[in-house]
């Protein structure tokens, strides 16, 4: 896929062009590059954490089946919204885990086809939606942050009304 | 404290759940094995996240940050109403931004934590740094490359027929966001 190898390029471009740009501009780049990374790994150290405990949450709950029963109970209510309810377990998976939303997404993909319906609408999920929790504990626990206010409440309602344009994108770009 | 109760519902819920289902075993292993998976994808993102960050400080001294700042600016400076004259953080904000519509998703995490480490005003979330999560949690990448590779294996006929419907969806995906942050912002300080 020639596209594809464009995009391979994307980071490499990106490393060159601030290298290069930055000997023009007589930056110290190694030095600069070393000292901005020192720098990460100190945000690594104040992320880990918060890690632990949430992908901990997120491994019990996988494996409790929990995920699943909500998927059947908020089938009915997608329907309604014109989300076909094969698409649920997506939907429950989607703010919790990333490797286990495209873990999901994958499998429905391949079962119900790539240019089927479903296929489509999970597809279009996957591409415009992120791992909400993981976002939130990492951002708010490298700051230190403890109240996090209205920041989950708008970004839920962000995925919500992702889900529901997902199919009906979906519906009317392919009728 | 939102955090506090989602990780003990999650908790609470694995537990009723294990019991109902009759798996409390699986779920106390995978208990364990959620915090080792941990220590394996902190240290995948150490890397990525210490080459971001020395990148970052690179653009910086080279100047190229600011230029995406001064580019980014009319947009950001609305959206981030409490930073617009702190130069630090509307840089970081920029490249954050760059990155997530290129669809480097690793590389926008470190330069978003800089944004708000610049942001930050003691321990209670600031209303610039729940815009900055919420931009962050809806994603905005221009090329949804991950899932357009998903396709292709699956044996899509255009893996990117669905490009346009990402976008549309994404733009409504972000726009209830802002809106929904900006609306609870004010109605915060009423």
């Amino acid at each position: 896929m020639t596209s594809a190898g464009l995009f391979d390029l994307i980071i490499p471009v990106i490393l060159l062009g601030a290298a290069a740009w930055g000997l023009y501009r007589r930056v110290h780049v190694f030095e600069a590059i070393t000292v901005g990374a020192a720098e990460g790994l100190g945000t690594v150290v104040k992320v880990f954490p918060n890690l632990v405990c949430l992908l901990t949450a997120v491994y019990m709950l996988r494996a409790s089946g929990a995920m699943e029963a909500f998927a059947h109970m908020l089938a009915p209510v997608f329907d309604r919204l014109g989300i076909p309810a094969e698409v649920a377990p997506l939907m429950v998976v989607r703010p919790i885990s990333g490797s286990g939303a495209l873990a999901v997404g994958a499998e429905l993909i391949e079962a119900h086809g790539p240019d089927s319906f479903i296929g489509r609408v999970t597809a279009v999920m996957l591409g415009s939606t992120e791992t909400t929790f993981y976002t939130v504990a990492v951002y708010f626990g490298a700051v230190g942050i403890g109240k996090t206010r209205y920041a989950i409440p708008a970004a839920l309602v962000a995925d919500v009304v992702g889900f529901v344009a997902a199919a009906l994108t979906v519906r009317w770009w392919f009728d | 404290m939102a955090m506090a109760w989602i990780w003990t519902g999650m908790v609470g819920i694995s537990l009723l759940f294990g019991l109902i289902n009759g798996n409390v075993s699986q779920v106390a292993t995978a208990a364990m094995e959620g915090a080792g998976a941990a220590v394996t994808l902190s240290l995948t993102l150490a890397g990525v996240i210490c080459l971001w960050s020395g990148v970052m400080e690179l653009i910086r001294r080279g100047g190229i940050a600011a230029g995406l700042s001064r580019l980014l600016r009319p947009v950001l400076a609305r959206l981030f109403p409490e930073n617009r004259e702190n130069q630090e953080a509307m840089e970081a904000l920029s490249a954050n931004v760059s990155a997530n519509l290129l669809g480097l998703g690793n590389a926008a995490t470190p330069l978003g934590i800089r944004a708000a480490q610049a942001m930050r005003r003691g321990t209670v979330a600031t209303d610039d740094m729940c815009m900055l999560v919420v931009l962050n949690t809806a994603s905005i990448q221009l090329i949804p490359a991950t899932v357009a590779g998903v396709r292709a294996a699956a044996g899509a006929m255009s893996p990117f027929d669905i490009l346009s419907p990402v976008w549309i969806t994404s733009l409504c995906s972000v726009a209830a966001g802002i809106g929904m942050a900006k609306f609870l912002a004010r109605r915060a300080q009423s």
